[in-house]
């Protein structure tokens, strides 16, 4: 078991340029089910993939892959075609909203945003659309989604992770990496690491994927990921102390952050005084997550708190 | 994005949304003419001259040159004295202001230069009330938020009186409601003519706010003038970067002398960079690992110099650049390069940091710390250019390091 993706996941592209191309192949390569791709102007043709196989991937598969992916004019045409139950957004930021309700008029039940730059306006409009339909959004501006040797649904670099216990849950790209890395070197490895983005209107929160884990019989404990600014962390802390059967570790970016500058992502800004890590820190421990000091210590962090949690 | 009060009112008046008159001015002299036309047209003696800075408090604010002067300067002089005295008072006030320091409670305490001010109508104010459009990132929606204690910081009303603040959220796909408009407009006690005046204010200001990509509208003091007429007495309004590309008019009302010259030519080479105050330089990617890199180095004992994010995909030419930017701050006495590669390779890295010493020197000790793709054939690189360079087993080893080395 495995959270929103697994080895049945079957997967569209939308926004099959130079990036989606470049990460499309990546995909193939880890043994990602790419069923299709999406594009208006491309309709009938297929893109070829071909390459030297990811073994860190899906297993049992031979040394190269090759792949003809059938392009589609539409999400509703793809979706019809290929029965696809996922699809990743890499549509430049003016479209990108656009490309994500399109999937949501489609129905397609998980939408993966990698875009980053998304106009805050259009995702409120994009938000309130998909409020109404069975469909979950993760992102925009995140890494992804990846079930270790099933599914790997974005850019993130699929060699680090390894099948494990751990649920990851992150608002940044590289430091879900960082926290991957050190699940793995401990042995803990990961059931589903999610991106949920570092915007401030986005898809999926904390919350959500905490329940999520928290319902996976696989999931042994979860690391959360977060950073300053909005009140998503403190929102978690709730839902943990009042939820949660799960040891929870975590880390939160942005201590050292001058209020009212947006640190690089959209949604990283202390404003007034509302937004800061101590704020989340002080939310977390209080749930009784085992918050790291530093980037560095993510991985004891969760290990300390799987131990606290089996005592 | 940030602009100044001038700006922010022209737009709203453009909006359609009640505005007092007034002139930017850069000179005494047209500070001078500017308030007799102003005195001409709305026949009111009364005049205001107004620092124009990014910064807010400007009111209690003071100029380090002048310390008894405040950033907002009501001219009351001609009243009793006619068109000449408010003209020589505007003109003494203007050659006192322009080319003086400011300091506010949000300009720190090096202050800010004002080189324009806003020459505007005196109002007769009964009321001061507040008014914001801003995003609600918990529900995802604009809302409206509105209170009677105008005049003073939002923030210390919602901590001290939060039954004070009304809070009117935004369906995006209705846009605010004449009810909404109404109920807001009944809880800041509007009456009769006011509040058909506030409605359309309301309605207007927050459609504005969707139109133009504000991310932020704040109206401190909203008032009431005599006729019932709802106007904004002040205005600041900032704008969601990400939009910029769709506002070429607003993109040009930016204002170079605000911004940080090397956070600007940091955005020119596609960097993410923000300057702080301590003496250790980072250079990261990705903007969370960024965050994280500043955090490890003050846990450690250190002060970070800089926020950099070199993002997911830099070339050698970037790294360059971000080097350049961080040595060119006098206060840096060690650079910490913290790189998890995932899309990005740590060879690539590897080579934009061996090119970046050769061409722009290094005076201050580096640590580098590689992680992720290619980081073996990283680590050989920087290790075979002969450079010195220390290198990092993780973030928290790094961090110790160039703490250490910079001392």
């Amino acid at each position: 078991m495995s959270v929103l993706v697994n080895k049945d996941t079957k997967v569209l592209i939308q926004g099959l340029g130079k990036t989606g191309r470049f990460h499309t192949d990546n995909a193939f390569a880890y043994g990602t089910n790419m069923v299709g791709a999406v594009h208006p102007s491309r309709a009938g043709e297929t893109e070829s993939f071909s390459g030297d196989t990811d073994h860190s991937g899906v297993q049992g598969r031979a040394d190269r892959y090759a792949a003809e992916l059938p392009i589609f004019r539409s999400v509703v045409e793809a979706a019809d075609a290929t029965g696809a139950n996922a699809s990743v957004v890499y549509v430049p930021p003016p479209f990108a909203a656009d490309a994500i309700m399109e999937a949501g008029e489609a129905g397609i039940p998980l939408i993966i945003c990698i875009t980053e730059g998304i106009p805050v306006a259009d995702m409120v409009i994009a938000k309130r659309y998909l409020a109404d339909r069975d469909v979950r959004l993760v992102g925009p501006n995140c890494p992804g989604v990846i079930t270790p040797q099933e599914c790997k649904i974005g850019i993130m670099p699929g060699y680090i992770h390894t099948p494990g216990k751990i649920g990851v849950i992150s608002r940044s790209g590289t430091l879900t990496y960082e926290a991957v890395h050190q699940l793995t070197l401990s042995g803990l490895g990961q059931t589903t690491a999610i991106g949920i983005g570092g915007d401030p209107v986005n898809g999926t929160n904390f919350v959500d994927c905490l329940s999520l884990f928290n319902g996976d019989p696989e999931t042994e404990g979860v690391i959360m990921i977060g950073e300053i600014g909005g009140t998503a962390e403190e929102e978690a802390a709730e839902w943990i102390k009042a939820n949660m059967t799960k040891p929870v570790a975590g880390f939160i970016a942005g201590t050292s952050a001058p209020p009212g500058k947006r640190m690089g992502h959209a949604g990283a800004i202390i404003s007034g005084r509302k937004g800061t890590a101590e704020a989340k820190i002080e939310a977390l421990e209080a749930a009784g997550v085992v918050v790291a000091p530093t980037p560095s210590d993510m991985g004891t962090a969760m290990s300390e708190a799987m131990r606290a949690a089996n005592s | 994005m940030k602009i100044h009060e001038y700006q922010a009112k022209a737009l709203m008046k453009d909006a359609g949304i009640p505005v007092p008159a007034g002139v930017m001015v850069t000179t005494p002299d047209e500070a001078s003419a500017a308030a007799a036309t102003l005195v001409a047209e709305t026949g009111n003696p009364v005049v205001v001259v107004k620092s124009q800075i990014h910064a807010g408090g400007r009111g209690k604010g003071r100029f380090i040159e002048y310390p008894e002067l405040g950033g907002v300067s009501v001219v009351l002089d001609g009243i009793e004295g006619g068109v000449e005295a408010t003209r020589a008072k505007v003109a003494q006030l203007a050659s006192e202001m322009l080319g003086s320091t400011l300091v506010t409670v949000q300009t720190g305490p090096e202050g800010k230069t004002v080189n324009r001010l806003y020459i505007e109508q005196g109002i007769d104010i009964a009321t001061e009330l507040y008014l914001s459009v801003l995003l609600d990132r918990s529900t995802s929606r604009n809302i409206v938020m509105a209170s009677t204690e105008g005049g003073t910081e939002i923030e210390v009303v919602a901590e001290e009186t939060p039954d004070k603040i009304l809070r009117e959220e935004i369906d995006p796909a209705f846009g605010l409601r004449d009810f909404q408009a109404a109920r807001i407009s009944y809880a800041l006690g509007f009456k009769g003519a006011a509040v058909r005046s506030g409605m359309k204010f309301l309605k207007t200001l927050t459609q504005a706010a969707v139109d133009l990509d504000a991310d932020m509208v704040e109206i401190n003091p909203l008032v009431v003038a005599t006729d019932g007429t709802v106007m904004a007495l002040d205005g600041k309004m900032s704008f969601e970067e990400n939009a910029l590309f769709r506002h070429p008019d607003i993109v040009a009302l930016r204002d170079p002398s605000e911004e940080d010259p090397a956070e600007a030519t940091a955005k020119e080479y596609g960097l993410s960079f923000i300057k702080l105050d301590g003496t250790i330089g980072c250079m990261v990617n990705g903007a969370g690992l960024a965050m994280a890199t500043m955090d490890i180095i003050k846990y450690v004992g250190g002060e970070p110099a800089n926020f950099l994010d070199v993002g997911g995909g830099a070339d050698k030419d970037q790294i360059v650049a971000a080097f350049k930017i961080i040595t060119a701050d006098p206060n840096v006495r060690g650079i910490f390069v913290n790189i998890f590669g995932g899309i990005m390779r740590c060879d690539t890295i590897a080579e934009g940091v061996v090119a970046a010493v050769h061409e722009v020197g290094l005076e201050v000790p580096l640590v580098v710390r590689l992680e992720g793709t290619n980081v073996e054939l990283g680590k050989q690189i920087i290790n075979e250019s002969g450079l010195n360079v220390v290198s990092a087993e993780d973030m928290k080893d790094g961090a110790v390091k160039i703490v250490e080395l910079s001392k």
